[in-house]
């Protein structure tokens, strides 16, 4: 019985020890969202200012439920006019599809926001990204509503990109 | 919670008071991470010049003009998280974590994350490639391991946007945007994350859904 005892003690102590030697690891860090985004300026554009930081804290599978009535009252308030766009959307079909702040990306086809063939497919360094969403935006069923809004009239960037990695170009 | 959300309103009245902010593809869009490293400015996903590969690209820490660039730091305490749903849930089925450690940044994954949402914790064991950090002014510094790519330094902003006209249009001050426009970001950089890995390694049947989080240690 005691024999038994200090084996336990000894098996216990063993245990205790191999766990401390585990924790001499300091526990796991937990890193907690702070900002997130997917495409290009949806928050900027559609996210009212005391609402930001929300926007950035919330997952993209709850963003619909919490921000698509809010998105549609914007996108009508900045486009009184919106019936549908160069796609064929509704307002209800643009939002539905803004309000999860996602980018899609394909691995099979080429890459880009859009390129007059291949519609978010990515986002490539080179492409005007501002321009197809103030296009879907304002632009209307033909894209030639609004014609002053639909294009901010800066098409490229101050530097070129590079053909191989890192591909951004080098600082300022 | 409600209570978090007045200060939270206030915060962002004060910060607006305090006047002159861009809010841009993302380039300091929300008061609690303004100028700040978890400052997400932007993300990009494209097919690398290996076309089996696709590149993603985490921007922060926006309009950094020349002259303070050399003193911009990523932060030891500051994940960043490339999210990818590849059954089109918008759920994250795999990450690809990057992380600064003395000097290095340190890639992990692409892998299937222990929890989804809002908390992240690194699997050093699903350490896949680092680089050294490129400093300021220096040749740009590859790593490169199990078929990843990775680089972590300054760059040029790659956005291009007439931001300052789109804020006027907004507030209803001007009717429309100039032509020719002025780049918002002309002459300023950020400090980027490229990574670029196998497509092989995403899964998916040729559709993923990406975002990229910010995430800060809070223990």
């Amino acid at each position: 019985m005691k024999l038994s005892i200090s084996l336990f003690t000894l098996l216990a102590g063993g245990l205790l020890f191999a766990s401390c030697k585990k924790n001499d690891n300091t526990p796991q860090t937990v890193y907690e969202m702070q900002d997130q985004m997917g495409r290009p300026a949806i928050n900027t554009v559609f996210v009212s200012t005391g609402e930001k930081d929300m926007f950035n804290t919330t997952v993209p599978s709850q963003m619909n439920a919490a921000f698509f009535s809010k998105f549609k009252t914007k996108l009508l308030a900045l486009n009184p006019g919106y019936t549908t766009n160069a796609l064929g959307q509704t307002a209800d079909q643009l939002i539905g599809l803004l309000s999860t702040d996602v980018l899609n990306a394909s691995t099979t086809a080429p890459t880009t926001f859009f390129d007059g063939t291949n519609i978010l497919t990515g986002r490539a360094l080179a492409d005007d990204v501002i321009d197809v969403e103030l296009l879907l935006l304002f632009g209307g069923p033909t894209g030639a509503s609004n014609p002053t809004l639909t294009s901010d009239n800066v098409s490229a960037n101050d530097k070129m990109f590079l053909s191989a990695f890192p591909y951004l170009a080098t600082p300022h | 919670m409600k209570s978090k959300k007045n200060l939270l309103t206030i915060a962002a009245a004060v910060v607006l008071a305090a006047g002159g902010i861009l809010y841009a593809a993302d380039h300091l869009d929300a008061p609690a991470v303004s100028n700040q490293s978890t400052d997400v400015t932007d993300l990009y996903v494209f097919r690398g010049q290996t076309t089996s590969n696709l590149v993603f690209v985490a921007n922060t820490q926006g309009l950094l003009s020349p002259a303070v660039t050399g003193t911009a730091k990523f932060d030891e305490k500051t994940l960043l998280e490339f999210n990818i749903d590849n059954n089109n849930d918008n759920v994250e089925d795999l990450v690809i974590q990057a992380i600064v450690k003395n000097g290095k940044m340190k890639v992990y994954g692409p892998y299937k994350p222990s929890q989804t949402g809002t908390k992240s914790v690194i699997s050093e064991s699903d350490f896949s490639a680092q680089t050294d950090v490129t400093m300021y002014g220096e040749t740009a510094k590859i790593g490169e391991q199990n078929g990843i790519k990775v680089f972590a330094g300054p760059r040029d902003d790659p956005f291009f946007f007439d931001l300052v006209q789109f804020k006027k249009v907004i507030a209803g001050t001007a009717s429309g945007f100039n032509k020719p426009g002025a780049d918002s970001f002309a002459g300023t950089n950020v400090l980027s994350v490229v990574i670029e890995v196998p497509k092989s390694k995403l899964g998916g049947t040729g559709s993923l859904n990406v975002w990229l989080e910010s995430k800060k240690a809070i223990n």
